[in-house]
């Protein structure tokens, strides 16, 4: 059975370094009520409910369900949550969707990493047995992947300098961004990486809503159409993978049918710079297709967010007429460990 | 706005995992200062060494010894070395490929600068002192100038395998409680218990979490519940919590403040346990000093009719 789903309303907040004043609901209720507001939707129209988070982030357990008090789950709504990206959530209803079950769904995500600190969280998502003792951080493994890719000669200091100033500059038009115009490169962190090769790190939270058919159309004046969208995962030991390129991320785009026909925009998520050169190869991405306009993940990278809202990017530039095909891409795990792509597309004008 | 609120918080997990047959043989290996790793079904030699093979998924038990000696593939010098991590001085992260090996192992390299680093350099394990059968009984690497390769071969099966190990991981927060918590911790400072109000069905929420989870809506206006208020339902506890000082049995019971529309909870004291009874009217007993009330006892009053309570059980 197909059936043409689409996203129909996006909503992102202003990403910013931390949110003490505000609980995780508290800061996700106006993304929720952006997109229920834009879509003129009540939560008891909305036939599946899907979000992603991760508890580790600001050290509260079952924060997910708290979370859904700004849902209003009552009476009980069908309802699922992803320890993952947002995008994967998006997954999760695109295919309760196809099933005919429903015929819209809420996603949303959101994360609060100024409680913890990311860098040291991320590293309890590693193998436990043989690389989670030695703590490395999220910075570390992308450097090991940064500095292989300058040995390969597929790209050097300056052209990752590069990435990041442009990344910035596009942000300027993004005011939801935390890190736009003029961003110093700064020194390593861990290096090759410098600061300016890192993403910033955030609190922030993002909704989206997809819909079904002619429901999409009722909802939307112009949809942006999920014509495909797939995801696919590496081995977990880094010592196992070749990390100059990414085989899951161009098997995900080949399988979500990127490759068919050329997109205008792609909205990639690479926290770090070095990872976008990867995935332009990944992914064949040449100079006439926009990537990131919206500045990425270098620009805004709330946890658990960030790749959601490069779906969420992709279709609002469709819903606008700025976009008639993107590809959005999302990631998980170091060094692009995960990937999922998701080709859009606006009907002709 | 009040002030808003922050307390540190630490989370500690120390996870005991059991470990398969290959993660055994190799973990026992590195206390034994051996290198396992484990033949794939194309041949290949996987260190450091998995259950399964990562192509084919079939389980691989073939354990070879691969030299202690090796080859960098990936480098990244971290100059601040962060806690839990294997050396506290400057060092680098390295990806290695051992002799014999044809994939590589993450740990980190002892060097005096990241100019004695480079991809293709030559390493070798150096082992740490007190060995306990964990990837950390790899002190780190260091350089090597040798031209041959040092292989330590088991002589033959080792006694006392490790079957498991601990892993500890500690992360370290700064917990906030958002703006709705925030007013209710400041309000019960001066020991007023203030929950807020749902603009949309006017339920009362206390405590608040700033949002009406029926409703999905913000919450906002302020209101002042109690002092008094009625056992809703209630349990005896029999069995003494860690670091708690309260004789057992007692009480924990749900409380519906009045003028609340939610039940919190709290203990029932200044009453034997076998008399707490639903409807039993109580209020908040504070102790000098304290942020939240120690716990509730009975005002006196007739006991609430049901009817009074049944919607908030």
């Amino acid at each position: 059975m197909t059936r043409d789903i689409a996203l129909v309303a996006f909503a992102q907040t202003d990403h910013r370094r931390t949110t003490d004043e505000l609980s995780e609901v508290e800061m996700l209720m106006p993304v929720l009520h952006g997109v229920l507001g834009s879509t003129r939707l009540k939560t008891a129209d909305i036939g599946f409910t899907c979000s992603g988070s991760s508890d580790y982030l600001a050290g509260r357990a079952f924060s997910f369900t708290l979370a859904l008090d700004g849902v209003g789950a009552w009476p009980p709504i069908s309802e699922s949550h992803v320890e993952m990206d947002g995008a994967w959530a998006l997954y999760e209803a695109w295919t309760k969707l196809l099933t005919g079950d429903a015929d819209t769904a809420l996603v949303y995500s959101y994360g609060k990493s100024s409680p913890g600190s990311v860098r040291d969280v991320l590293t309890r998502q590693l193998d436990p047995y043989y690389v989670a003792p030695l703590w490395p951080d999220s910075v570390a493994l992308a450097a090991l992947q940064a500095q292989a890719l300058i040995d390969a000669g597929e790209t050097d200091e300056p052209a990752l300098a590069a990435v990041a100033a442009r990344s910035r500059a596009d942000a300027t038009a993004n005011s939801h961004a935390q890190l736009r115009g003029s961003v110093p490169q700064g020194d390593y962190l861990v290096r090759p990486l410098r600061t300016g090769d890192c993403p910033p790190i955030g609190d922030g939270a993002a909704a989206v809503i997809l819909a079904a058919g002619e429901r999409a159309r009722d909802l939307c004046e112009r949809p942006a159409w999920i014509r495909g969208i797939d995801h696919r995962t590496e081995a977990h030991s880094l010592g196992v993978r070749d990390l100059t390129d990414s085989p899951s991320a161009r098997l995900a785009a080949e399988r979500a049918g990127a490759f068919e026909r050329p997109v205008d925009t792609a909205e990639l998520h690479a926290p770090f710079t070095s990872q976008e050169v990867v995935l332009r190869k990944a992914l064949r991405l040449d100079d006439t297709v926009r990537v990131n306009p919206s500045g990425g993940a270098l620009a805004a990278n709330p946890m658990m967010a960030a790749g959601l809202i490069r779906i969420g990017e992709a279709a609002a530039g469709i819903h606008r007429g700025e976009s008639d095909r993107a590809l959005a891409h999302a990631t998980s795990g170091p060094c692009l460990q995960q990937n999922l792509v998701a080709v859009l597309e606006g009907d002709p004008r | 706005m009040p002030e808003v609120l922050k307390a540190p918080l630490a989370v500690e997990f120390p996870f005991t995992r059991s470990l398969g047959p290959v993660q055994s043989a190799f973990l026992t290996g590195l206390r034994e200062r051996v290198v396992l790793g484990v033949k794939t079904v194309d041949g290949r030699t996987l260190v450091p060494p998995v259950e399964y093979d990562p192509v084919t998924a079939e389980e691989i038990r073939d354990l070879v010894p691969v030299a202690t000696t090796g080859t960098v593939t990936t480098w990244a010098w971290n100059h601040e070395p962060r806690r839990g991590q294997p050396l506290d001085t400057p060092f680098a992260w390295v990806l290695v490929r051992l002799d014999g090996a044809d994939t590589a192992l993450l740990h980190a390299l002892d060097a005096p600068g990241p100019d004695a680093v480079h991809t293709g350099m030559r390493v070798r394990v150096r082992w740490a002192e007190e060995r306990s059968g964990a990837i950390t009984d790899i002190a780190c690497f260091e350089p090597y100038d040798g031209d041959d390769t040092e292989v330590t071969v088991p002589a033959g099966e080792f006694e006392n395998p490790v079957t498991g190990i601990v892993a500890e991981a500690r992360l370290d927060y700064t917990y906030s409680p958002g703006r709705a918590q925030s007013a209710y911790i400041h309000a019960l400072a001066d020991r007023r218990t203030v929950g807020e109000r749902c603009p949309s069905c006017r339920k009362v929420y206390v405590p608040p979490r700033g949002a009406c989870p029926t409703c999905g809506v913000a919450t906002a206006e302020q209101v002042e519940v109690g002092p008094r208020g009625t056992v809703t339902t209630f349990c005896i506890v029999n069995i003494k919590a860690k670091n708690l000082d309260i004789e057992v049995p007692y009480v924990y019971a749900h409380i519906a403040l009045d003028g609340a529309d939610l039940a919190l909870h709290g203990r029932i004291g200044g009453i034997p346990y076998d008399q707490v009874r639903m409807g039993l009217r109580v209020e908040a007993v504070w102790t000098e000093g304290a942020r939240y009330p120690d716990h509730y006892r009975p005002t006196g009053e007739p006991d609430a009719e049901y009817d009074a309570y049944k919607e908030l059980l």
